[in-house]
């Protein structure tokens, strides 16, 4: 067991993933400013991470893949227009390393799209390590695994989870 | 004089979404004269391994018995109708209905059935009850360089035969080496199934569609390309050439093509070329349930399973080779970022054919044109045509008696 957090660690960490979700869902361009220069970035189905297997749906090694990703969905992917709402709960600790903190949390996604009722569009859970940024002293995402549970993508995953 | 337009230049949009022509697709074409894709071999690779997948809209469980043999089985128990079997993959001796504990062979055959002789003399299966005709319903199976596809037709030509002329487009990829499945992607998709392979058989699309593949020069309408057809025209094979400069002349009429980008992040366009050149991307409609994905170095099975006229679920095989080195495996990973359920191209193709279901149901009493490059239905050298969605249609009808 380790020692529970400090509450003002933990306030830190739950202000996070509570903006990291909102600018998901409102302000896709302050993505990448979540992760360190060289983060690496995945969402990966259930099925291929209880098989040993990290083949992602989506990843980004560093943040320029990142600003790619956002380039793309903002200039040539083609889709249909939906609004995504990120729901960020179970913030836990479950370890420290030299650089940061070993963190999990769950995440629910809801997507509307213009033409269709509104629907759960993903369970699942972050597997993360979360560092402090040396200039500003803020935590940023070094890892971030997104493992959605349903395997079933609904339609397309265009925006990042 | 005026040419009369043949029949199968046209698609009744009714076609997409009829309850009825749907559950006749079912039987003349996923259950009638077709080899369907059902798994690799790499996937069970050892006695018992097992996979769940999808005939048409019927599960199957694919399986290798003790001697080596691949056997797929419906899943359902020849006694009261339960899938048998709930794991998408494992490995077993044998397979036990929960249920009533129904046990068969990894064959299909009926091994066991409790209380067969009553209890305490009382009860029982009837003495004439033989087990011979009481095991599960057996496909037919055929394998290929380590590609397995099952049938209900028990008049079905060897998979060779049935891939004809498509064959050496085939063998690029499947050419016996052995494979490494890197994961899987599951899409669900709300249209009809018709209208991903349908998209697949369209070279029009892709370079006016696209536009990540036109901005990166990854595929443009100037490059050396060609749609190759089986002799029926039920399979289709798609080729293209990575360009070097961009032809003004070819683009001019790609809006797409008006501005570059650049990357920030490579990664994802490093292939290596490890396929004979000159093509660099091979997509294959091979009749009736998969695509084969080559392009560059990103390569996959993608499997259609039907749910419902208006719906399919398009299940992603990404794989390599066992030969494979970590770096090879990286830009395979890479790469998939151009592909999949978040691929920066094809989630183009996902989003347009949900857009076309909506507008075809709306419809049902109009039809769509496919005029692209006159009337021919044969192989051409050049991506301004149809003629690969017309061979479709045409062989299409012929099954379904339309």
């Amino acid at each position: 067991m380790i020692a529970p957090p400090t509450a003002e660690l933990k306030l830190e960490l739950l202000e996070l993933y509570d903006a990291y979700g909102a600018a998901l869902d409102d302000e896709l361009e302050r993505w990448p400013e979540f992760f360190t220069e060289t983060a690496l970035y995945r969402i990966v189905a259930r099925e291929n991470f209880e098989r040993n297997m990290l083949w992602p749906t989506m990843s980004c090694e560093g943040r320029g893949m990142m600003l790619d990703r956002v380039m793309a969905i903002r200039e040539t992917s083609m889709f249909a227009p939906r609004q995504m709402r990120h729901f960020v709960s179970g913030v836990r600790i479950l370890g420290e390393t030299p650089d940061g903190y070993r963190t999990q949390a769950n995440f629910l996604v809801g997507e509307s799209q213009v033409e269709a009722e509104s629907r759960l569009f993903a369970i699942g859970r972050y597997m993360d390590l979360v560092v402090r940024d040396e200039t500003n002293g803020g935590f940023r995402f070094a890892e971030k695994l997104c493992v959605y549970d349903g395997n079933v993508i609904l339609s397309s995953l265009i925006y990042p989870l | 004089m005026e040419l009369q337009a043949p029949p199968w230049s046209a698609i009744p949009y009714d076609w997409y979404s009829d309850p009825a022509i749907y559950q006749r697709e079912q039987e003349r074409i996923f259950r009638g004269h077709a080899w369907n894709y059902v798994a690799l071999e790499a996937e069970i690779p050892n006695a018992g391994d097992f996979k769940q997948t999808w005939v048409g809209d019927r599960p199957v469980v694919v399986a290798r018995a003790k001697d080596g043999e691949v056997s797929v089985v419906e899943n359902v128990c020849a006694h009261r109708g339960v899938a048998f079997c709930s794991q998408p993959y494992g490995n077993a001796k044998t397979f036990q209905c929960p249920y009533h504990q129904w046990s068969y062979d990894l064959k299909g055959n009926l091994l066991g059935v409790p209380f067969r002789k009553g209890i305490k003399g009382e009860g029982g299966l009837p003495a004439d009850f033989d087990f011979k005709d009481h095991g599960l319903n057996k496909l037919f199976v055929a394998r290929h360089n380590g590609v397995i596809f099952a049938s209900y037709d028990p008049a079905m030509e060897s998979i060779e035969d049935y891939l004809g002329e498509i064959l050496p487009y085939f063998d690029r990829m499947f050419d016996g080496r052995e494979l490494r499945v890197l994961g899987y992607w599951r899409q669900r998709i709300r249209c009809n199934w018709k209208l991903m392979i349908e998209n697949l058989r369209d070279p029009y699309h892709a370079t006016l569609l696209h536009v990540f593949l036109v901005q990166l020069s990854l595929n443009r309408a100037d490059q050396p390309s060609s749609a190759i057809l089986d002799r029926d025209g039920k399979h289709g094979a798609f080729t293209s050439r990575r360009g070097g400069e961009i032809d003004p002349e070819a683009t001019k009429e790609i809006a797409a093509a008006s501005k570059t980008l650049t990357l920030q992040g490579t990664q994802m366009l490093e292939p290596l070329h490890e396929f004979p050149p000159p093509h660099t991307l091979v997509m294959q409609t091979i009749w009736p349930n998969i695509i084969l994905q080559q392009n560059l170095n990103a390569l996959a099975v993608r499997q259609l399973v039907p749910r419902g006229p208006t719906e399919f679920e398009l299940h992603w095989t990404n794989f390599g080779y066992a030969s494979d080195d970590e770096a090879m495996i990286r830009r395979r990973t890479m790469q998939a970022n151009l592909m999949g359920p978040s691929g920066l191209v094809s989630i183009d193709d996902s989003e347009v054919i949900e857009m076309a279901q909506r507008g075809v149901q709306r419809f049902p009493e109009l039809s769509g044109v496919i005029a692209m490059g006159g009337l021919e239905t044969d192989s051409v050298e050049y991506t301004a045509t149809e003629a690969p969605l017309r061979s479709m249609q045409k062989y299409y009808r012929s099954v379904m008696g339309l």
